[in-house]
């Protein structure tokens, strides 16, 4: 295979087969998530579940207090990771590319050199995050093989992204492709791991919020 | 003296000089060939010398399933200059486009050539082969491959010219009909130079053959064949509207103002970011200009099987089957499925409730 035969795979077939396993895979989890239910609530209740499950979306963005003192570090490095990637992944023009031609739908990208050196950031907070997990005795006992996977096939499309942008060590098409590559596993294995909390995030916050509501106390 | 002696016995210089080619001018040339192939400028005179003194190597050309492009681009250049010069002093003995004699006449020549000079001549082939049926394409009654493989044999050194003969190029696209291949599938035994493009620029064709005049060995080859020398960038990073392409401002359609402004042709399906070629510091038509510099995105046509990467006009990053539809029909399958197992799991619930008793007083008496 030809390293322009490698990249018209992962273009054509590759891209098919990732696309289907991660919506199938998604859709079927989150169905059976909202399908499972809960169990009705015989007691009278003390305010809205709509009310407050909506509020703790949005909450739980920022850290009290006390949580932030005790884990700055977890929490910065994770808000610069996720907002690099959603620079890395959302606002460089050829990944809006990619969107338009799925959805139809396009935005203004940023300029490649600053998505580059987002890149180089988000690259190292990921580093830094998993260092840290292994200084910590706590979350290294915390620590299972799920975790590092999720890390790995996170980190990949990073690095090879950064990899095919600045030609390092081979040529164009062959490192493009490696970088379509590692997306597609993104994509297998996300339905499969707890990169789904990219989806259930906001249904469990709300499911907290809504709890709280239910019995009239502040979540 | 000279005059008497036939064409072949002559030399390079002694033919430049003969068209009225000044020593100057040769030097120019040597060394803009020096740099263009990345040679040390102190080999300059080495280079002069070996041309000078280079006796007309014999040339076979050999064209299979092609469409006469590449022979164009080579011996159309607008204006007489020392590439195309070069390109003259070879001796062309065998050449079924440009030669007078055709069918055994032909042949005839080039069986002639072949055993004057075995082991010395020089095998140029443009089109590519077919394997599918030997009757697809035959030359005097000779399948493309037979000849192929005859002339091959003592060939000192085989340059395939155009994607067709290094790649398959437009006959090996999907579904290849001819089963058409390039001349690496089948010659295992000897180094091919490819020098892929369709057509390729004629420079390089005259540079490699400058190459081989002076120093009497094969360029330095890439992992595809290429001469390193002319295919060692790519398109995109020797673009001049790369600063347009990271400062993320693109021509949207043929004819906006970003297409006036001279943006990147990203989006309209510039594939210069995986094409190694040397359009855009070599140029056309006499250094003129290349495709982007006239407004339109590059192919990729110095790379395998751009003939099928997706289209022409689709950007490099977008996915080249209709992903659109894919993801439609598998989230109707999956919104399906998700539904029947929650109703499968509510089932196995309410079962398990239903078929749940609860112990009462008398079963712990018991
Ligand atoms: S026009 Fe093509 S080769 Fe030039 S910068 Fe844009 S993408 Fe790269
Ligand atoms: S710009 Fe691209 S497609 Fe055009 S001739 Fe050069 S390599 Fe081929």
């Amino acid at each position: 295979m030809t390293e322009i035969e490698f990249l018209g795979w992962v273009r054509g077939t590759g891209f098919q087969l990732a696309t289907v396993i991660f919506i199938a895979g998604v859709i079927i989890r989150l169905v059976e998530i909202v399908m499972l239910g809960r169990k009705a609530n015989l007691a009278e209740p003390g305010g809205s579940e709509m009310r407050s499950g909506l509020r703790t979306i949005i909450s739980r963005m920022i850290p009290d207090k006390s949580t932030f003192q005790r884990s700055s570090f977890t929490i910065v490095s994770g808000y610069i990771f996720h907002i690099g990637l959603f620079i890395c992944i959302f606002l460089f023009a050829p990944h809006i590319l990619v969107f338009k031609d799925i959805t139809g739908l396009s935005w203004p990208s940023l300029p490649t050199p600053v998505v580059d050196a987002v890149t180089v950031v988000t690259i190292i907070s990921l580093g830094s995050i998993m260092l840290h997990r292994y200084q910590n005795c706590v979350l290294k006992f915390l620590t299972n093989t799920e975790d590092i996977l999720v890390w790995i096939v996170t980190l990949l499309p990073l690095v090879t992204g950064y990899i095919a942008f600045h030609r390092i060590g081979s040529s164009a098409p062959g490192l493009i492709a490696l970088h379509i590559l590692s997306v597609e596993i993104l994509l297998v294995v996300f339905p499969f791991t707890k990169l789904m909390h990219t989806f259930t995030i906001f249904l469990s916050r709300w499911y907290n919020g809504a709890i709280s509501g239910f019995r009239g106390v502040e979540s | 003296m000279t005059d008497l002696r036939n064409g072949k016995d002559k030399t390079l210089g002694e033919i430049l000089r003969s068209q009225g080619i000044s020593r100057r001018s040769f030097l120019k040339f040597c060394a803009a060939t020096a740099s263009m192939m990345s040679i040390s400028p102190a080999l300059i005179p080495k280079i002069a010398h070996a041309l000078e003194n280079a006796r007309r190597p014999s040339v076979i050309w050999l064209s299979f399933q092609e469409c006469t492009g590449c022979t164009e681009s080579l011996t159309r250049a607008h204006t007489t200059t020392i590439e195309s010069l070069i390109f003259d002093s070879i001796s062309l003995d065998y050449h079924h486009t440009l030669q007078a004699a055709s069918g055994h006449a032909a042949e005839a020549a080039r069986e002639a050539a072949m055993r004057e000079n075995d082991g010395k001549y020089l095998l140029v082939v443009d089109g590519s082969i077919p394997l599918g049926n030997p009757g697809y394409s035959t030359i005097a009654g000779i399948s493309n491959y037979d000849m192929l493989m005859e002339t091959a044999k003592g060939a000192a050194a085989i340059i395939a010219v155009g994607t067709c003969a290094t790649y398959g190029g437009l006959p090996h696209a999907n579904p290849n009909p001819t089963g058409a291949v390039s001349l690496n599938e089948v010659i295992k035994d000897k180094p091919v130079i490819n020098v892929p493009g369709c057509p390729p620029i004629p420079v390089v064709i005259t540079g490699v053959l400058a190459h081989y005049l002076t120093f009497g060995s094969i360029p330095d080859l890439d992992h595809l064949g290429r001469p390193r020398a002319f295919y060692g960038n790519s398109i995109h990073d020797r673009c001049y509207r790369r600063p347009y392409y990271d400062k993320g401002l693109f021509a949207e359609t043929f004819d906006d103002e970003g297409a006036k402004k001279g943006w990147c042709l990203y989006k309209l399906g510039c594939k210069g970011p995986t094409t190694y070629n040397a359009c855009a510091t070599t140029k056309w038509n006499d250094g003129t200009s290349f495709p982007i510099e006239a407004g339109h995105p590059c192919l990729g046509c110095s790379e395998p099987d751009f003939w099928d990467g997706g289209g022409f006009y689709k950007a490099l990053s977008m996915p080249t089957e209709n992903i659109s539809k894919t993801a439609v029909y598998t989230a109707t399958g999956a919104l399906a499925a998700g539904v029947a197992l929650g109703t499968m799991n509510q089932n196995k619930k309410n079962k398990a409730h239903d078929s749940h008793s609860k112990t009462t007083v008398s079963d712990l008496e018991k």
